[in-house]
């Protein structure tokens, strides 16, 4: 994959013809009158025999099995209610949490206004969320700050292969994670909290540059006054 | 008619502000120009200026209003109190209900509204300055910002209004002509399907007029529609140099 960047990609605006042959409609995407056109302002990419649309705004579409950072906006005996920064409100019941709680003892565990890390278990037809906490990795996020950033920069700031957030965290010796709804935790010292949110800021500014992560660590040396030697996969 | 002097075209065709029968005022168009809204676009139109801002798909309130299989397009038009010489009176008018709902109605109809249930799409446009040709106005930019704000659709609207003046077929009447003149049909139109989403008239004309009418405005949305196009692209091109296909990573 690494050869195939700096292309210029075009830009398709709704309602425009994709003229690729034989392939499937996929995200982004609808089909009328046997011709597939793109439903959202994107970038094309064809993977395993279907077209999708890579949109560049909007709100977060919740997927199966995406790893999300939500907060708890409502709780009563046996479920919580969780804003992912989704059209819809996600489900967080008893019995995905790590815990055995108690019928109506909800509130001890998990609170209105808590951070939490969760995966999608299920997005039915009807647009309902299932959230999950029961599995590794997954937890309650007790310290640190949650930031948000446009869902169509996440892959910005993972970067390839995780460059990007590996480098992040080995700079600012933070603990970060980002959500795929556009949501990153960052905990660590306050100092390396700090310079973290600047990085991802300047990333979400800037994602259009050509040269990014070389840009981004520029930054973090001045802010952070560290040198780690360059352990980079690509280049 | 109120005024017997007017003229509003002269003798060699030209109109007040300099205008051929079939020329539009001119028109530009910025997407994103707002940070904490989903979408936006600012259009200005002639001396009209309109500033247009998208919410969502987001979860509706209040509840009750909710659609269980659909998502629920709300617009809302609105003029400022000083858009026009004499400050209007600040608030929802019989017209402007009229104007958000026929609004509503409109986008509406590209919207894939069945892949949002219980949701809204909240859509604020702001006329600050008004000068004929506001509700084009409003729907053209309204419709960049729902592309901007990511929103699945099958295609944009482009929205022009053509009439009679001086018993002649003109396109985008001014705000005089739209005063002293016999018509004004407004338009607004999904250009690749033709597919026709708002039409109302003011006036009069006769089967052959409205026929002229319509093709003028037909073909000035065609026109609208690159301007759209180019306002989109310039908003995110820059956001495409150097862009690598990240996809699926995992992080942490």
């Amino acid at each position: 994959m690494n050869e195939k960047k700096e292309t210029k990609r075009e830009l398709l605006l709704p309602g425009d013809l994709i003229v690729d042959e034989g392939v499937k409609p996929g995200r982004g995407t609808f089909k009328r009158g046997g011709k597939i056109y793109a439903a959202t302002l994107g970038v094309k990419t064809v993977r395993s025999g279907y077209v999708n649309i890579a949109a560049q705004s909007g709100r977060y579409d919740p997927k199966r099995g995406d790893r999300v950072i939500g907060t708890v906006t409502d709780v009563n005996s046996s479920i919580w209610m969780v804003d992912l920064n989704a059209p819809f409100p996600a489900v967080l019941h008893v019995n995905d949490v790590p815990w055995r709680v108690e019928f109506g003892d909800t509130k001890r565990y998990i609170d209105v206004g808590d951070a939490i890390l969760v995966k999608i278990s299920n997005v039915d037809e009807l647009k309902k969320i299932q959230i999950s906490m029961d599995e590794e990795g997954l937890r309650k996020l007790n310290n640190g700050q949650v930031i948000e950033i446009a869902p169509s920069q996440v892959p910005r700031v993972i970067g390839r292969k995780g460059s990007m957030i590996s480098m992040l965290k080995n700079y600012t010796d933070s603990r970060i994670f980002v959500g795929q709804n556009g949501r990153i935790w960052i905990d660590g010292p306050l100092e390396g909290q700090y310079i973290a949110v600047k990085a991802i800021q300047m990333i979400e500014e800037k994602a259009q540059v050509v040269g990014l992560t070389d840009a981004v660590e520029q930054f973090l040396k001045e802010e952070t006054g560290k040198v780690l030697e360059n352990k980079r996969e690509d280049k | 008619m109120v005024d017997e002097d007017i003229k509003l075209i002269g003798k060699d065709g030209i109109r007040r502000d300099g205008r051929k029968f079939d020329e539009l005022r001119p028109i530009t168009i910025e997407a994103g120009v707002l940070k904490r809204a989903d979408g936006s676009a600012y259009l200005e139109w002639g001396e009209n200026k309109v500033l247009a801002a998208v919410y969502g798909p987001r979860e509706m309130h209040p509840r009750h209003a909710q659609n269980p299989s659909r998502a629920v397009v709300q617009a809302r038009y609105n003029m400022a109190a000083f858009s026009v010489p004499d400050r209007k009176r600040p608030g929802p008018d019989r017209r402007s209900v009229e104007i958000s709902k026929i609004m509503s109605e409109a986008l509406e109809e590209i919207i894939f509204v069945e892949q949002f249930p219980r949701s809204s799409v909240d859509v604020f446009v702001e006329v600050l300055e008004a000068s004929a040709g506001t509700r084009c106005a409003a729907l053209t930019a309204a419709s960049v910002a729902l592309a901007d704000a990511g929103i699945p659709m099958s295609d944009m609207i482009s929205s022009c209004a053509a009439g009679k003046i001086d018993g002649q077929i003109v396109l985008d009447l001014g705000k005089k002509e739209d005063n002293f003149g016999e018509a004004d049909v407004p338009l607004g139109m999904v250009t690749s399907s033709g597919k026709i989403t708002l039409l109302q008239m003011d006036g009069n004309l006769t089967l052959d007029e409205y026929k002229k009418v319509m093709e003028l405005a037909m073909n000035a949305c065609r026109e609208i529609y690159q301007i759209q196009r180019e306002a989109l692209k310039k908003r995110y091109s820059t956001s495409l140099e150097g862009y690598e296909d990240i996809e699926d990573t995992e992080e942490e």
